[in-house]
């Protein structure tokens, strides 16, 4: 909801009312809207979780080990997508899973969307040396394979979910320092900015106030991508076991655990990857319509 | 042109020597040291722990070792592996076959589906060739790769038997390593069978790898094809009477292909961050998962050599690729 809160501001330069423009075109795209209301399905079943799931994620019935999901035989609607290796219910650790993996992405995209803007605006604004500084050492992170740097940084800090995440923030921060930057450089040769500029605007309302709101477009769209890849490479380190530790009902750290299972219980692997592509596939759908809705090349 | 290309080039230096900083110093933050990984729980006294520390050269101060480090680099020897005592470069050599390998077949994978898809999804815009297409491609974007890879083992390995889990050989063959490149090294051997083999424990890691390039591949043929069928000369080439195949495959797809090529290029970053997973799941004998199980020993040489060519060969695409896309259009190369 926060994005196209500011999509309004963003397009407010726009003749007539840009927010009804930009919410015609985002409904016209069917996939962008599936996607946009899976995503809302996702946050009320992560806030209401506790009241949904139909046990607790991490308690263990050892009567029930590797039951199958319920149309499979000797299945039951008491565990309707089946029990793990230590009997724990699958439906339920993967309704609380939503709530991490839309907590990975927010913190995620929320921690390097704010470094990344900085670092793009400064580099953007003082060019010279800062650029170089900055944009070098951007460089060389997107020079090492971001899952190589994502597993040195989280050997570093010790597993687990919060430095995980931490991880993947950095590694995914300089995509959005070089949006920030070419958008700002873009920006400032423009007419507004130079008379802002000249009527005697400091520094920093010419960055924030002036300049960034109207860098807006293309770093949301790319925020909300941003989820699929933090929500994705936070699962990828689950599954190579540096992520969330077990018990936690994180869906790559369930898949990690469900490997040795592959052979005899085909649930336990199914699920949690099918939860993680779903989610994954809406905020892609959901960024792609906004993208399109945004960007006025496109707007036909 | 050759101004362009001097100062395109420049800029890999810094990196260079950026990435070799950061490698170095990144890697000895990670807690515990090489010794104290392998010593592990079994205890050791503190004179032999110091006196292992000397013989590697782990008591000097940092920054003695970083310069030494620095120099032996630059007249190429990147040290020592501490656990194998093998040279770094050897061992990468030997392994890097395998990861290029798998690569490029996932590559060739991705090129030969997503291109025609592409295509086929722009000329047929709207359709519902076009919203298939376009909607497996973004599914297949949006694939935990793992996850894809743990559903092809339990269809085609485990229900239908068909390929093998994990390996680049069956154990049955024994081949000379003459190339490293097994499906090469199986044709030249006189084994028979060894290359069907080959083929079977290939095809399941190159699907794996090549699924996320190949969406990004039909997604950016179609966008790009789509944006080249609006022009002039496209409506001009039609207005001469050209069959649609030869407009849409001569004069539109040739001038498509510049931005389908600068994203195959970019992908080689992709590729290998895919390829660390691929392998762990498939224990293909590549870099990648050579690189994990040195960060699991602290093999100090190995991480930081490995990270250095791993990120010298992304840079050497990357340069290529723009200096390629210089040359193609000149816009670029005149630019600030």
């Amino acid at each position: 909801m926060a994005a196209i809160d500011t999509t309004q501001s963003a397009d407010a330069s726009a003749p007539e009312s840009p927010f009804r423009v930009f919410v015609h075109h985002f409904a016209q795209n069917r996939g962008a809207l599936a996607g946009f209301f899976v995503i809302v399905a996702l946050v009320l079943i992560a806030i209401f979780a506790d009241w949904i799931a139909p046990h607790s994620p991490i308690v263990q019935f050892r009567d029930n080990v590797l039951q199958p999901p319920f149309w499979a035989e000797g299945g039951s609607m008491r565990f309707p997508l089946g029990t793990d290796d230590i009997g724990r219910d699958i439906l339920s650790r993967l309704i609380h899973g939503a709530r991490l993996s839309l907590a990975i992405g927010t913190f995620v995209v929320t921690l390097s969307l704010a470094a990344g803007i900085l670092l793009g605006l400064l580099a953007g604004f003082f060019r010279g040396w800062v650029d170089i500084a900055v944009m070098r050492l951007m460089d060389i992170m997107l020079a090492l394979p971001s899952l190589l740097l994502a597993v040195v940084i989280v050997a570093i800090l010790g597993p687990g979910l919060a430095n995980a995440m931490a991880a993947v923030a950095i590694v995914v921060l300089p995509h959005y320092a070089r949006l920030t930057r070419a958008a700002v450089i873009s920006e400032l040769t423009k007419d507004y900015v130079v008379a802002s500029r000249v009527s005697g605007a400091g520094v920093l309302r010419l960055m924030f106030v002036t300049v960034l709101p109207n860098c807006m477009a293309p770093l949301i769209v790319q925020a909300t991508l941003g989820f699929s890849t933090a929500i994705l490479d936070a699962a990828a380190l689950g599954f190579l076991g540096l992520g969330a530790q077990p018990p936690t009902p994180e869906w790559g750290t369930m898949l990690a655990s469900a490997r040795e299972f592959v052979q005899r219980a085909w649930w336990v692997v199914t699920f949690p990857g099918l939860a993680i592509l779903i989610t994954v596939l809406a905020f892609n759908l959901m960024g792609d319509g906004l993208r399109d809705a945004l960007d006025p090349k496109l707007k036909r | 042109m050759l101004r362009f290309i001097l100062s395109r080039s420049a800029l890999v230096i810094p990196t260079f020597l950026g990435v070799t900083f950061l490698s170095f110093f990144l890697i000895r933050l990670v807690p515990g040291d090489p010794i104290e990984v392998r010593v592990g729980e079994r205890g050791i006294s503190p004179e032999r722990l110091a006196q292992l520390r000397h013989e590697l050269g782990l008591d000097r101060p940092l920054w003695v070792q970083f310069f030494d480090y620095i120099g032996d680099v630059l007249s190429g020897n990147l040290g020592v592996s501490v656990v194998t005592k093998t040279p770094v470069l050897q061992e990468f050599l030997a392994l890097f076959p395998a990861t290029i390998e798998l690569s490029v077949c996932a590559m060739l994978f991705a090129v030969v589906l997503g291109l025609p898809a592409g295509v086929i999804a722009a000329v047929r815009r709207g359709t519902t060739v076009d919203h298939t297409v376009m909607g497996v491609s973004l599914t297949g974007y949006s694939m935990p790769i793992f996850w894809w890879a743990l559903l092809l083992i339990l269809l085609f390995s485990v229900n239908l038997g068909w390929t093998p889990v994990s390996g680049r050989l069956s154990v049955m063959y024994w081949v000379e390593p003459v190339t490293g490149f097994m499906l090469i090294d199986t044709l030249l051997s006189d084994e028979p069978g060894a290359f069907a083999s080959a083929v079977r424990h290939l095809v399941l890691p190159t699907v794996v790898l090549g699924t996320i390039p190949l969406a990004v591949v039909a997604r950016m043929t179609r966008s790009s094809m789509l944006e080249v069928l609006g022009e002039d000369y496209i409506r001009t080439a039609r207005a001469k009477g050209l069959s649609g195949i030869r407009v849409v495959g001569l004069h539109a797809l040739r001038n498509a292909l510049i931005p389908v090529v600068t994203v195959i290029g970019l992908q080689v970053g992709v590729l290998l961050a895919g390829a660390i997973l691929t392998e762990t799941i498939f224990s293909w004998p590549g870099v990648g998962k050579w690189l994990i199980e040195s960060i699991n020993r602290r093999d100090y040489p190995v991480l930081q050599g490995g990270i250095l060519l791993i990120a010298t060969l992304v840079m050497a695409v990357n340069l290529i690729v723009d200096l390629l896309y210089g040359a193609l259009n000149p816009r670029i190369r005149h630019g600030r």
